[in-house]
């Protein structure tokens, strides 16, 4: 397969459906594997790094899983290319760093993905739609016991699944979920939140994971831990923490629109008319007025018909998404900041004005929309 | 104040961060501070540079400058960098990880998801165990037939494990 066609189709994670999917905006799971007595990629010399690429992407590539894959050695891709699948989330940004030695497959709908050489030799990744860790899970579960077949993984009976840093030995596992947390934001009760779930041993984290900033009220929740628990206690941890903040980011919602009804009108109006008619704007302003379209999606104030493409813009303004279709060279900042004014305007004209009169301001609409799954 | 990683050159760059509750500080010189990314705020972590110089001096408690036989990875890497060489390193520094995988995580022994092979190992040790015990059992009561049955069946599985 060809990167056009990875470009030209957003993937399924973003165009699905599942669960909860007004406030999660996708679940992954990653697994981390290393071949027995091998160095990790960090440590090892170029020929060996090679040796282990070519190991490793033979196998992946040979999945039923990955009978339509998209398959690449990281110094093939050019660095617009490389940015594209790091806004995907399909590949870190530790990975896009990469050059000669390391790779990337990935099946066609993007909901497969397997990194080769990151910190570790393998790192795989099921990522998709909605609240359902438990479904990527067992996605990913069924590739790595297909590997197993071909690949001698480094496990330890007691440490379990061994990786290059100490802080993911065991299940080498790393679950996540992207929130979409405006009430919570716009109610200050975000770091409250944050910070109680930071003490249970979860990390929060902005919208590209480690070390970076929210941004359009995106939140990233995951387990930090992955010695001593099993993968389902993990994942049903994580689940019943994330549901409790979909209980709290309702209920933040619900009280906007009943008691700060004019503050919520006036936000969702002013972002409305900024997206409008705005003629430069940078990625993270266009995020977070995006955001506030969002919520005005989820309480009912424009028509659900536009809900795919108000979460389109999210990822089709990212700066390297922005450039794909442009064949020309690098793009200077003030150019993409134009060029994503454009491509929102256009977009934009055609959702109709905020209409208060539709706002579901009733506890029962918001609730049974999102228990009824 | 010397650099906390190099322990060498003066440290000019001075880092504090709550983990968990608790104030950590971190000395480091210009060279080290630049290696580990403290000028660029995308690529650096506190949390991390302390696992990593905790870690250090965890491992540092065990006896001698050890090296794994085979990567060449030695402490002095593991202060640097945070990341093991090889698989083989779990084993070569065992005694300076416990300490340090026990803070850093829930437990200490891996209860999720085994290979099959580890899991065939597992089983055929645990079927071994039982066999031998009612072979012991069977001699004791004297019943031969039954002892050179189990025998049997402890060869064959002796023979599927030398495989």
């Amino acid at each position: 397969m060809k990167f056009s066609r990875i470009i030209a189709s957003t993937g399924e994670w973003l165009s699905g459906d599942g669960p909860h999917r007004n406030i999660v905006v996708s679940s992954r799971v990653r697994l981390a594997r290393n071949l027995r007595e091998k160095p990790f990629p960090g440590w090892a010399k170029k020929a060996e790094r090679l040796e282990v690429m070519r190991l490793v992407k033979e196998s992946v590539e040979n999945l039923p899983e990955m009978a339509d894959a998209y398959s690449e050695n990281l110094e093939a891709l050019s660095p617009l290319e490389k940015q594209v699948l790091v806004e995907r989330h399909l590949i870190s940004r530790e990975h896009a760093a990469k050059g000669v030695g390391s790779a990337v497959v990935m099946n066609s709908p993007q909901s497969l993905s397997v990194m080769i050489n990151e910190e570790d030799h393998l790192r795989m990744q099921a990522i998709c739609c909605g609240l359902q860790l438990d479904h990527v899970f067992s996605m990913i579960d069924r590739v790595d016991t297909e590997l197993e077949a071909t690949l001698d993984f480094a496990f330890d009976t007691d440490l379990g699944y061994l990786t290059a840093c100490p802080t993911n030995v065991g299940t080498g596992m790393r679950a996540s979920a992207m929130l979409h947390l405006p009430g919570l934001v716009m109610s200050d009760q975000i770091n409250r939140i944050v910070n109680s779930v930071n003490k249970i041993g979860l990390a929060v984290r902005g919208l590209h994971g480690e070390g970076t900033e929210a941004m359009g009220n995106l939140f990233q929740v995951s387990n930090q831990t992955t010695l001593g628990e099993t993968e389902a206690e993990i994942i049903g941890r994580l689940n019943r923490v994330i549901e409790q903040i979909l209980e709290h980011e309702q209920n933040a919602r619900i009280v906007l629109t009943q008691k700060k009804s004019i503050t919520l009108h006036d936000q969702v109006g002013r972002a409305y008319g900024v997206l409008c008619h705005a003629h430069s704007m940078n990625s993270k302003e266009a995020l977070n007025l995006l955001s506030v379209i969002k919520l005005g999606v989820d309480i009912g104030m424009f028509p659900d018909s536009h809900r795919f493409p108000i979460d389109e813009l999210f990822i089709e303004t990212q700066p390297a998404h922005l450039q794909k279709g442009a064949q020309t060279q690098k793009m200077s900042a003030d150019e993409r900041d134009t060029l994503r004014a454009t491509i929102i305007r256009a977009k934009l004209l055609q959702v109709p004005v905020p209409d208060i009169s539709r706002l579901i301001t009733g506890t029962a609409d918001i609730t049974d929309k999102d228990h009824d799954e | 104040m010397q650099c906390d990683v190099c322990q060498n050159k003066e440290a000019t760059v001075f880092l504090t961060q709550i983990v968990e509750g608790n104030m950590q500080k971190v000395n480091l010189c210009e060279a080290c501070s630049k290696e580990k990314g403290v000028n660029d705020p995308t690529g650096f972590a506190l949390a991390d540079l302390l696992l990593g110089l905790g870690a250090a001096q965890e491992i540092d408690k065990s006896p001698t400058s050890l090296k794994c036989p085979v990567c060449g990875f030695t402490q002095v890497d593991f202060k640097k960098t945070g990341r093991l060489g090889c698989s083989a390193c779990y084993t070569v520094f065992a005694e300076g990880l416990s300490g340090l995988l026990k803070n850093m995580h829930k437990g200490t022994i891996h209860s999720g998801k085994t290979p099959i092979v580890f899991r065939k190992i597992r089983e055929q040790g645990n079927e071994m165990k039982q066999l031998q015990l009612s072979l012991g059992e069977a001699v004791a009561a004297e019943e031969y037939e039954k002892a050179a049955e189990l025998r049997d069946q402890i060869r064959q599985i002796e023979a599927e494990v030398a495989k």
